[in-house]
């Protein structure tokens, strides 16, 4: 074929071939195209001196990969940069490990960098159970209010926190109430519901109930159904319920209890960010001071 | 540009010098990570999953959760701080395929295992809206009612084993009863499950139903998520050469 | 064949062609059925993608359990990369290729299997889908009974098509079948290696991959991001380079640009698939070796943009009149848009935020609807009215209109998810000023309700689009045009001159 053909338009020498009627002029690649593509390689070439980049016949360096000149590695920009979030705490973090829960409410400062703290780390590991605002669902208790299946001073929560109840933990909170639906009739079940009924004041007690109540239930939960926390059993008379108020749901817990988990955060949290959830739980609004904690029921 | 005419004009030729250009960066970007000891970093604790948590696997890959979720977390500091300790190659060293994922519609899953009770994840599987009412997650109430496939558990153990999982022959052989067992309340400490499998295994009827359950399996599964690695002996700075492999023991 | 066209002399527009001496009868039966599936495909394939989109703003839509999210997320990937793309590829290279050599594809019977072959494939991998078979494997979920199946259909591509460019006419191979040639073989490299399995037994669909853990992370997204380098942009490239000429009626701008462009293109993007790894367990040299490469990979993409829009120079009038060009285009200019926006993604620090965010997202559908399905309806819309020998379209305004809807779609689509991958990935990362973590995560979740919202609407526009085309292919094909042609038709396919 020729190779002089010409594109008449633009006057450009084409490559002299042609498919289906299409044409290619043989202009020279841009320029800049050229020089840019020319910049990134060297960058390129760079970039991969400085950092880990080629795989080492000898599988020496890092994870088998040439160091590079800048001594970088991920996991040690990972401590870099913690290092940065840590100067940022450090205004308050040494006094907050060495100060007590007293020392902390007394210090505001203290304390309001205690409830940050706590507050960043409900959200993403507590509120799925215990509600955004900690106010529980079904089955998880509500962290708002002032009962506490197991004690609302901060010596109780953290422990609450830290193993957990009927968790896998070593030194887990546990507690069992013995499933009645084996051990009892239905109509005594359903005599006994009415007591409970009855305990937050009512008149839906038979004397079978009492007489169930007191000879089955009252070693855990109180002769006056007010709980034992050392027991983890809860208190019947408050009309604040774990599993549901009605009838039907209190007769549910009795034949068959549920014995929800709480999971131990000791190993999964580090023992500061515990401590702030501590407080953080403790200012919701239930929190109790040392001298409420009577152990048992009030 | 002259001698390009030449490959112009031979189809075969051009195939062939496309067949070589494609690979050099292929061969060169995947061949040493065949290392195994310099790719996947020295730390105890890793093992195959047992014959209840493949099942639970492979639920995780039919309904595609990997779709939404990651299980990857990256050395950053915020990832490190919401999921925990970043994910190490050994940890995965058993998925095939592994699960990674591209794509965080969901929260990160890598360590996920013991965040949560048994009784949550029933419950957020069958319908994520009762526990997290913001959630975008679709309900899998499916799982809780279908039984899980443990029949021929032993058939999927094989054939890991043929792309080198290292599953014994006796883990294969009690394949079915191991998935059951696993599944039991109240086991037998004494129980060969954990001389197979290790004392970490958690064994557990997971969704409180008596028969054993797609969700059984996923729960299973789930809840053992990152709690492998002993993390706590795990040092970097060892990791990153090839000489400390030796001293500090092997994932394999 | 009665439908098939003879090119004897056939007058290529305007320009004059020096006149062939023999007669060739091409297949374009087989077009036709793949530009038909491809529609078919496409639109299925856009619909689903609009019902994640809604899931994703409504969960309430999770309606069964093989309608859920992670069951038909992988069926949308699928239908539109490889129902809706692979048909358009086919179809295309078929038509190209034949018109370029200027010979008759190569047996009449294994193509017609391709093309059964292909769309077998795609039921088996779809139907899968919903009833949860995969190997949980990004873009390459069919299980290993599919998988081989798709190997032998393949093989057969790559022999028709290496047969066909054996019985050229013209000594030279034209650049677009360079791509093509790069793409098939390629593809047919990458789905071997990343697919290889040992299923449980012969019986069952169930099986392993042979790769594992970081190895399998490597290989996967090797191929992954092979399967955008030579599925959806090399092979993409050799549409452009024939129908953007073809249409512009005006010779490619560079030879030279061409040969550069292509091989730096193919051996670049070859190294490139650890940027979707970045900061994972892959050791920390893997990572920089695919964030350089994709840095490189930025001018051999470019390459392709300038050859398509320098094309036109001289020309630039008929941008005015044809509204199929403009399609194309157009897409080009997401094409520039999206190999910008993935060396700047490749960098680590950038893919330390935008990594698992809807950033990738909005960066997939810039790629994906502006480039790849816009050239793919231009590719379509010139298409139809040759293979069925009409006089043009039955509608350019209906061209425009669908051009301006699907536009307006894309742009919607993609800043919602620029605003919500940059917020997501922002949300995730902060820090108060006393050094704790800002948001959880369903706090993130929350803020992206309204960002889910605008991208399903622009997701409907881009449907709505792609109805009206369906609606125009089927007036054209039934020999109609519009009542109301204002628009005059100003191109006329040579075809139908003939
Ligand atoms: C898997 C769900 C779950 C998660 C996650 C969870 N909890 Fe709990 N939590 C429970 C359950 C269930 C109980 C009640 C157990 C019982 O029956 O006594 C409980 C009890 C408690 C108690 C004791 C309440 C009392 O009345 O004595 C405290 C305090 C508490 N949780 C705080 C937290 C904190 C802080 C976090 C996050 C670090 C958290 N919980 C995460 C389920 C959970
Ligand atoms: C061995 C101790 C024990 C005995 C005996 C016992 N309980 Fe309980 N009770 C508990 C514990 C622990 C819980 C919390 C269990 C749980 O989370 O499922 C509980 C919870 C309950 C609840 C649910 C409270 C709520 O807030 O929803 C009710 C109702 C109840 N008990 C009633 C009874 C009755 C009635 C009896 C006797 C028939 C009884 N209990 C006997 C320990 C006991
Ligand atoms: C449409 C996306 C989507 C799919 C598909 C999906 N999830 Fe989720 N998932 C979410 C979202 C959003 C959350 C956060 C809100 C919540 O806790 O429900 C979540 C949360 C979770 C959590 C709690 C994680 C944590 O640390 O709080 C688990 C466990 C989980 N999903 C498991 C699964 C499993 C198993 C599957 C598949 C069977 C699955 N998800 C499928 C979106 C999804
Ligand atoms: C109407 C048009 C479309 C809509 C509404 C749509 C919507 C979606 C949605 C909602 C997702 C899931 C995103 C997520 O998980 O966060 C998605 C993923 C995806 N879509 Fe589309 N899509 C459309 C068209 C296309 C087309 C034409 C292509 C390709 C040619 C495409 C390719 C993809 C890919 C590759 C992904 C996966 C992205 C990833 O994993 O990072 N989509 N699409
Ligand atoms: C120079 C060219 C390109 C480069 C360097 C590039 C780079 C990237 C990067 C860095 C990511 C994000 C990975 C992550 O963080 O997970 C990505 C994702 C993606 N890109 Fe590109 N991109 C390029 C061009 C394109 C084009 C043209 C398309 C489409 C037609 C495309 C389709 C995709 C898809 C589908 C994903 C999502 C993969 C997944 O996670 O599922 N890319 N790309
Ligand atoms: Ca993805
Ligand atoms: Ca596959
Ligand atoms: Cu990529």
């Amino acid at each position: 074929m020729s190779t002089t053909d010409r594109d008449e338009m633009s006057g450009a020498e084409t490559t002299g071939h042609e498919w289906d009627g299409i044409k290619e002029l043989n202009l020279p690649a841009p320029r800049w195209w050229l020089i840019v593509f020319l910049l990134t390689v060297i960058w390129g070439v760079g970039y991969m001196v400085v950092y880990p980049a080629w795989p080492t016949l000898s599988g020496e360096g890092n994870r088998g990969g040439t160091p590079g000149t800048a001594g970088w590695s991920s996991y040690s920009e990972l401590s870099d940069s913690q290092q940065e979030i840590m100067t940022r705490r450090a205004a308050y973090l040494a006094d907050f490990r060495e100060a007590s829960y007293d020392d902390i409410l007394a210090d505001p400062g203290l304390f309001e960098f205690a409830r940050a703290g706590g507050g960043a780390a409900f959200k993403d590991n507590c509120a799925t159970c215990h509600g955004t605002g900690g106010a529980g669902a079904p089955g998880y208790p509500n962290l708002n209010d002032d009962a506490w299946i197991w004690g609302g001073t901060h010596a109780d929560i953290e422990a609450s926190i830290a193993y957990g109840i009927r968790s896998a933990h070593g030194e887990t909170r546990v507690s069992q109430m013995p499933a009645f639906g084996d051990l009892l009739s239905a109509e005594e079940i359903s005599a006994v519901t009415g007591h409970v009924l009855s305990l937050g004041g009512g008149d839906s007690s038979t004397p079978l109930g009492a007489q169930i109540f007191s000879e089955q239930c009252a070693l855990c939960h109180g002769e006056a159904g007010h709980g034992n926390r050392d027991l983890g059993a809860p208190n019947l008379a408050d009309a604040i319920w774990l599993y549901g108020g009605t009838a039907g749901e209190i007769s549910t817990q009795i034949r068959s209890p549920r014995h929800g988990q709480m999971p131990a955060w000791s190993g999964r949290l580090d023992a500061d960010t515990i401590r702030q959830l501590t407080i953080f739980v403790h200012s919701l609004g239930g929190g109790e001071g040392a001298e409420d904690s009577g152990g048992s029921a009030r | 540009m002259q001698h390009h005419g030449k490959i112009e004009r031979n189809s075969i030729l051009m195939l062939i010098l496309v067949v070589i250009t494609i690979s050099i960066g292929g061969l060169v970007e995947v061949v040493p990570l065949f290392r195994q000891e310099t790719t996947i970093e020295p730390v105890r604790g890793i093992r195959p999953y047992t014959p209840l948590e493949l099942v639970g696997f492979n639920v995780y890959i039919k309904e595609g959760c990997y779709n939404c979720h990651s299980q990857q977390i990256r050395p950053l500091r915020d990832k490190v701080e919401r999921y925990g300790h970043y994910s190490l190659a050994a940890e995965s060293m058993y998925d095939h395929p592994f699960q990674w994922g591209s794509k965080r519609t969901g929260p990160d899953l890598a360590r996920v295992g013991g965040k949560y009770s048994d009784e949550w994840h029933v419950v957020h599987m069958k319908t994520p809206q009762i526990l997290v009412p913001e959630s975008i997650m679709p309900p899998y109430p499916h799982l809780a009612e279908r039984g899980a496939t443990l029949r021929n558990i032993d058939d999927h153990m094989r054939a890991l084993q043929a792309v080198g999982v290292p599953y014994s022959d006796e883990q294969i052989a009690n394949a079915y009863r191991d998935a059951v067992a696993q599944a039991q309340n109240e086991l037998d400490p004494d129980d060969p499950l954990y001389a197979r499998y290790g004392d970490k295994v958690n064994t557990r009827n997971f969704d409180g139903d008596t028969t054993i359950t797609e969700l059984d399996a996923l729960v299973a599964y789930l809840q053992m998520l990152g709690t492998l690695a002993d993390l706590q002996a795990y040092e970097p700075e060892l990791a990153t050469t090839k000489a400390a492999t030796d001293e500090t023991g092997d994932a394999r | 064949m009665a439908d098939s066209i003879a090119l004897a002399g056939a007058p290529a527009n305007d320009v004059a062609t020096p006149p062939r001496t023999e007669t060739t009868v091409y297949n374009d039966e087989i077009v036709k059925k793949f530009t038909i599936a491809t529609m078919v495909w496409g639109i299925a394939g856009f619909a689903v993608g609009l019902l994640l989109a809604l899931q994703m703003a409504f969960p309430a839509l999770n309606f069964h359990e093989m309608f859920s999210f992670g069951r038909i997320r992988p069926l949308h990937t699928s239908a539109v990369i490889f129902a809706f793309g692979g048909n358009a590829l086919f179809a295309t290279s078929f038509f190209i290729v034949q018109r370029t050599t200027g010979a008759r594809l190569w047996n009449d019977g294994l193509c017609t299997f391709i093309f059964w072959g292909y769309q077998a494939f795609i039921l088996m991998a779809g139907l899968g889908y919903l009833f949860g078979v995969t190997q949980g494997k990004e873009y390459a979920e069919p299980e290993w009974y599919a998988d081989l199946w798709l190997t032998i259909v393949w093989v057969a591509y790559l022999i028709v098509f290496l047969m066909t460019l054996a019985r050229r006419k013209e000594p030279h191979i034209y650049v677009a079948n360079w791509f093509f040639l790069a793409f098939i073989i390629t593809v047919a490299v990458l789905h071997l290696c990343n697919n290889l399995a040992v299923p449980i037994n012969l019986a069952s669909w169930k099986s392993y991959p042979v790769w594992g853990g970081v190895q399998s992370a490597m290989i996967q997204w090797w191929y992954g991001h092979n399967a955008v380098g030579f599925f959806l942009t090399a092979g993409f490239l050799g549409i452009m380079y024939y129908f953007v000429p073809k249409r512009a009626n005006r010779p490619i701008y560079s030879y030279r640009l061409s040969i550069l462009h292509f091989w730096s293109l193919i051996f670049i993007y070859i190294w490139a698939g650890p940027h979707h790894l970045h900061y994972t367990a892959l050791p920390d040299w893997a990572q920089t070796l695919g964030m350089t490469f994709s840095i490189m990979l930025w001018m051999p993409s470019w390459g392709g943009m300038i050859n398509g829009i320098m094309t036109l120079s001289g020309a630039w009038h008929k941008l005015r009149e044809d509204p199929v060009l403009r399609f194309m285009i157009i897409s080009l200019a997401f094409y520039g848009m999206s190999t910008f926006e993935g060396p700047l993604m490749s960098i680590k620090s950038v893919n330390a935020l935008s990594h698992y965010t809807d950033w990738t997202i909005g960066h997939v559908h810039s790629g994906a609807l502006g480039w790849v399905a816009f050239i793919s309806f231009g590719a379509v819309y010139h298409l139809v009215p040759v293979l069925w020998k009409r006089d043009g379209l039955y509608s350019n305004r209906l061209v425009d209109l669908h051009l301006w809807i699907a536009t307006t779609g894309i742009v919607v689509y993609i800043a919602a998810m620029w605003v919500s991958g940059i917020l997501q990935g922002w949300m995730w990362r902060s820090y108060d000023s006393l050094g704790f973590l800002q948001y959880s995560f369903v706090e993130s979740v929350v803020a992206m309700h309204p960002m889910y919202l605008i991208r399903a609407f622009g997701g409907l526009l881009f449907v709505v689009g792609a109805l009206i085309m369906a609606y125009n292919l089927w007036r054209t094909i039934q020999g109609k045009t519009a009542p109301t042609a204002a628009t005059p038709n100003t191109y006329r396919t040579q075809g139908a001159a003939a």
